[in-house]
């Protein structure tokens, strides 16, 4: 038997592994993040978040066009995919018997494994070179097909949390499968719901590849839908691969807020999901 | 054994697959009375109470042979509703399992509402009769509007209580209600039963023999999916006709 100190001593040393080991994975995201704001505040301005990005060799310039650019487009995806995706999700979830539903959830597992530069060529393949041209449609529909597995599952998972016997109490009252579905279980669910559609608009907020291929970037304001349309991450490329000085300060800055846009949304969230548990207690 | 019979169960077997977990069972419910079912785990209880309402039914492979009538009619007759049948047969389950994001209001007003009476006054009217039924709304009347999941367990469990009684049904049915309850929620919830069945009628499936002695007026002593034996609890309990029923009785297993 081993002496009580021993032990202690031991339990210790694996504690402080463990605290090592997290810390460690913590330390590049802190570096990152202070790194970004470090040179990505300074350039940071009033005029930077309302102007058109300046032509070569003038000073000033912003990313107004790109925010709205990107807004939209995000926008767009999230009107395709998170009611598609939550249907399809509530599917998996409660209808799991059957070979339709053991397909689909294999074609969306596929599908969150997909290269999103592979998305992007697809999307450039059926609706840029058909239509001739770049435009923010072929972009909201490639972020739109990233999305779409990632509500899917993230619905899924929720939806499977709920206890069954809360289903099955909805039955019991003589309420028909389909509503107590819609009114006892989706409803039950709306705060974890929103958590996992705000995290996967997080996630696909960041995505450069696929819109380099069919929104393709703009230094103007879009005339419209059907054009090619500026978004902060391929705005961001595009200052960062550039040879001057102030432009790499601006992809900075352009960084700066798309990272501070993810993290706010990360942060309500979580927000939502505590206050939603807070309130069940 | 005059009374009149409320449901009858006339050669109900039911299982999964190939599974046979309840085997041609036959036995009567008196109104107004209160049914326990008693036997060790496993003994097909609980599936049977599930074919009472055509809940059982909702399993992947699940299957129901045989008749149960509710005041004459056999609820498993084509062309009859489960979703129908389930209005006039209520449940409580094992766990307390108010609907999330509802408040204490909106869970009883549920069955109603969802399924489309919307009626104001006449809600809030079956909620408050349902509440006082179960004997909860002195303690919620003033926090109505507060989630149902933040009341304390035997809280809970009344308030599903209400919740099943607010639809009005002639028969409720009740899996474990008070097995994940402490002894004083336990034992305000059999006063309730003692109660509520000069209203409605109770099939309450339970593991604890001393609850079906304290407050049912019949026992039924399930084993191994066969019902060994149905009896007047007293005599069930003090004089059973079953060697079997005896030896559970007396802790010999079980």
């Amino acid at each position: 038997m081993m002496k009580y100190t021993q032990r202690k001593i031991k339990n210790n040393f694996m504690k402080f592994l463990l605290f090592f080991l997290t810390l460690f994975a913590v330390i590049p995201l802190a570096i990152i993040f202070f790194h970004v704001i470090r040179s990505g505040f300074g350039a940071l301005n009033y005029s930077f978040l309302t102007s058109l990005p300046a032509p070569i060799g003038q000073p000033g310039g912003g990313i107004a066009n790109a925010l709205i650019g990107s807004f939209t487009m995000i926008a767009l995806a999230s009107l395709i995919s998170i009611p598609v995706g939550i249907f399809g999700g509530t599917f998996l979830s409660e209808y799991p018997q059957g070979k339709l539903s053991s397909s689909f959830s294999f074609v969306v597992d596929l599908m969150t494994s997909i290269p999103s530069i592979v998305i992007g060529l697809y999307i450039y393949a059926m609706i840029v070179v058909p239509m001739k041209g770049f435009s923010a449609y072929a972009g909201a529909l490639a972020l739109a097909l990233l999305m779409f597995p990632i509500v899917v599952k993230s619905t899924e998972e929720i939806l499977k949390l709920l206890p069954q016997n809360i289903r099955e109490a909805g039955l019991a009252l003589g309420i028909p499968r389909w509503r107590v579905i819609l009114s006892i279980v989706l409803k039950g669910s709306i705060p974890s719901l929103t958590t996992g559609v705000l995290l996967s608009i997080a996630r696909i907020s960041g995505e450069t590849a696929p819109l380099l291929l069919t929104a393709f970037g703009n230094q103007y304001w879009a005339d419209g839908l059907n054009q090619p349309t500026a978004s902060l991450t391929v705005q961001i490329y595009n200052y960062a691969i550039s040879p001057y000085q102030e432009w790499h300060q601006q992809a900075w800055a352009g960084a700066f807020i798309l990272l501070m846009t993810v993290f706010i949304f990360n942060l309500i969230a979580r927000g939502i999901l505590v206050k939603s548990q807070k309130d069940s207690r | 054994m005059n009374t009149n019979k409320i449901l009858t169960i006339d050669q109900l077997s039911a299982g999964f697959g190939q599974a046979e977990i309840v085997k041609k069972i036959s036995m009567a419910i008196s109104t107004h009375e209160i049914a326990a079912l008693i036997g060790p785990s496993g003994c097909g209880k609980s599936t049977f109470l599930r074919c009472l309402n055509r809940l059982h039914e909702e399993n992947s492979e699940a299957w129901v042979n045989g008749e149960v009538k509710l005041e004459g009619k056999n609820i498993y007759q084509e062309g009859i509703d489960p979703v129908h049948v389930r209005s006039q047969i209520g449940m409580v389950f094992q766990k307390p399992n108010p609907f999330p994001s509802m408040s204490i209001f909106e869970n009883v007003a549920a069955g109603l509402t969802i399924r489309g009476i919307k009626k104001r006054a006449y809600v809030s009217q079956v909620v408050e009769k349902s509440l006082r039924q179960a004997a909860l709304w002195d303690e919620v009347k003033d926090k109505l509007k507060s989630p149902g999941t933040s009341l304390s367990g035997g809280q809970q469990q009344r308030l599903c209580i209400a919740r099943a009684l607010a639809i009005n049904p002639p028969v409720i049915l009740m899996d474990e209600p008070t097995s994940a309850l402490d002894p004083i929620s336990t034992s305000k919830i059999e006063e309730l039963l003692l109660q509520l069945k000069k209203e409605v009628t109770i099939v309450i499936v339970t593991h604890n023999m001393q609850q079906a002695a304290r407050i049912s007026d019949q026992t039924s002593f399930f084993l191994m999916g066969e019902l060994i034996e149905t009896n007047n609890t007293k005599q069930f309990f003090t004089n059973p006709d079953d060697i079997r029923s005896e030896n559970y009785i007396s802790g010999r297993f079980g």
